[in-house]
């Protein structure tokens, strides 16, 4: 067995708080399953604060800890809570480098996970913060992943934004894409859907379809590689897209990115438009496989 | 501390006056129109900051310094530099925030002083936050409004939790924009922030009556201070909502006599030749 995700976040919080003398924020941090395993088992001393539960100013505070250069990590539990614990961070700590020369760089940890939670907590929430400037996202799923991000942020003035999921914590596999000879469709899969992305892929070659995959990872800025322009023009139907936060937000941001590089039709499956309820019946869940492998037979039935 | 009480009064009196004669000047620009973006002046309101600054100058500490949009006379009486804050005002690249400030998020690293985003009360979390990672002695101005935002509250049950070293400056001139406080609420920042355990005093911006309630305590625990302050000019721009409000400065300025005339004089022209000359 490889080594989990979870086992990778935790021991690169400790080293950060160990060597940087950094500091880790956050409400509920310490006990209640020590934020999934990927929390190190360690309190204000050295260095994890448990914040007030007052989500905005809890979000203000941490811009003062990176202010002071501190390169604070900040937990927020639910990403649902963007929409209290973001709006300092995006309004000040992603501004400062460009009004006042003072970088203020910090990574957050956004935790989505979704299933009965309801209509707040559950799904990834990036598509509230997104447009900001000076934010950068990512949604790294692997160990390899998130030790890049780790090491990218440690070199960089801006306001990391990682877009996990508690279902990668236990994660021990890498991912590949897939762009070899010609393929019918591409699917390039954000945070949790890339697990249900690759299950889909190999439904369909059974089926016999050629299906690549583009994991995506670096979400803002948003690079389109040369590669995957030239493997999307030469597909056959285009690309479908998906994630696990609301269809009309990051999805189509990025796909219409996609569309106006490669002139080929860009899908998007993600959460649908409407309001989570807590029983199963009434949940608002990211495209599983099965919803994947039925939306790309629509697509290509429709051609 | 303060072995001679005229020549600290005088001192202040100096600071509240590049304060004051800077505004007017400015003043008059935004009258010509030559500065077009809003301006927060803070004429009337020079002896909060102007007071404190003496204070944390006889003390010899540098705090950090988090103010909001009516920030002139904080940047000035922490001793900013007062030709590249007339350069930020007609927008130059070598501005104290490189043109890009305007009036409200005007900073200055000089002297600690960070800059403002726009989001009243947004300075109260984040100065808390620099004061807890930094553990440097951090003053941080507020409006009577601002105190009412929600995280600000949160701000000051956070800094008293944590024991801080902070001093909460609220600069009461009675208005968010045009409301009165007594139109918005019915407690006294005083008793807000004894609620939650903070050594707090509320007081009339006389600089004797500042420095007896601070030079003690100051940043030895979390304090909060409101001082009743007149804004002279509107809330923003130039123009007055009315006429003879009581004037601090000119009280001043009465009460220290010659000596306080002859400053008053030398500053007025020294602000009029800088704000030709840059
Ligand atoms: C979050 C937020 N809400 C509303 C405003 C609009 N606004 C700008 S200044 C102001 C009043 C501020 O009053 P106070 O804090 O007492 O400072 P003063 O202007 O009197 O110096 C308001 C409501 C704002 N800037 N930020």
């Amino acid at each position: 067995m490889g080594k989990e995700l979870r086992q990778t976040i935790k021991t690169i919080t400790s080293h950060h708080l160990k060597k940087n003398k950094s500091q880790v924020f956050g409400q509920n941090l310490t006990g209640v399953g020590w934020v999934a395993g990927t929390l190190p088992k360690l309190f204000e001393k050295d260095g994890v604060i448990e914040l007030p539960m007052a989500d905005v100013a809890g979000g203000g505070i941490v811009t003062g800890s990176a202010l002071m250069g501190k390169r604070p990590i900040y937990i927020i539990r639910y990403q649902g809570y963007n929409w209290f614990n973001c709006i300092f961070i995006v309004n000040y700590a992603c501004k400062s480098n460009a009004i006042w020369k003072i970088p203020c760089p910090m990574m957050i940890r956004g935790i989505s996970s979704e299933g009965s939670i309801g209509p707040v907590a559950g799904s990834a929430h990036i598509s509230t913060i997104y447009k900001m400037p000076g934010l950068k996202i990512f949604s790294p799923m692997t160990n390899k992943e998130y030790s890049n991000v780790y090491k990218n942020f440690m070199k960089s003035k801006d306001v990391f934004y990682i877009s996990e999921h508690r279902s990668s914590y236990s994660n021990t596999r890498e991912f590949k894409n897939d762009l070899t000879g010609n393929k019918d469709i591409i699917l390039m899969p954000i945070s949790v859907t890339r697990f249900a992305a690759e299950k889909a892929k190999l439904i369909l070659e059974k089926k016999g379809f050629s299906v690549g995959i583009i994991h995506l990872v670096n979400l803002k800025p948003f690079l389109i590689k040369s590669e995957w322009i030239k493997a999307i023009k030469k597909s056959k139907f285009g690309v479908l897209m998906t994630d696990n936060d609301y269809v009309d937000g990051v999805l189509r941001i990025l796909a219409h990115q996609i569309n106006e590089k490669t002139n080929k039709p860009v899908s998007v499956l993600g959460l649908d438009d409407k309001t989570a309820g807590h029983h199963k019946k009434v949940d608002n869940l990211p495209p599983n496989e099965l919803k994947i492998v039925e939306r790309i037979k629509i697509i290509i039935k429709k051609k | 501390m303060i072995n001679n009480k005229r020549n600290f009064s005088l001192n202040v009196f100096e600071r509240a006056s590049i304060c004051r004669h800077f505004e007017n000047e400015v003043y008059k620009r935004i009258v010509k129109k030559e500065i077009e973006f809003p301006v927060y002046l803070s004429a009337g309101q020079e002896y909060a900051p102007a007071t404190i600054a003496e204070i944390v100058s006889i003390k010899k500490i540098k705090p950090l310094i988090f103010g909001q949009h009516r920030g002139h006379s904080i940047y000035l009486s922490f001793g900013g530099d007062i030709n590249k804050l007339i350069k930020e005002l007609k927008g130059k690249k070598d501005g104290c925030t490189y043109g890009m400030g305007g009036s409200l998020s005007i900073h200055s690293m000089k002297i600690n002083m960070y800059g403002h985003d726009g989001f009243m009360g947004s300075n109260a979390c984040i100065g808390t936050g620099a004061c807890f990672s930094s553990k440097k002695p951090t003053i941080i101005f507020i409006g009577d409004a601002a105190l009412e935002e929600d995280y600000v509250l949160a701000s000051l049950s956070w800094v008293s939790k944590k024991k801080l070293p902070i001093l909460f400056v609220v600069d009461d001139n009675n208005y968010a924009v045009l409301t009165k406080k007594d139109e918005r609420r019915d407690w006294e920042a005083k008793e807000l922030a004894k609620a939650f355990k903070m050594q707090s005093f509320d007081m009339m911006d006389d600089p004797m009556k500042i420095s007896k309630y601070l030079k003690k305590s100051l940043f030895k625990k979390p304090t909060l201070v409101n001082i009743h302050t007149q804004r002279i000019f509107w809330h923003a721009g130039a123009g007055k909502d009315k006429e003879n409000v009581f004037d601090r400065y000119l009280q001043q300025k009465k009460l220290l006599g010659r000596k306080a005339d002859l400053l008053d004089e030398k500053i007025k022209k020294r602000m009029k030749l800088l704000w030709e000359k840059n």
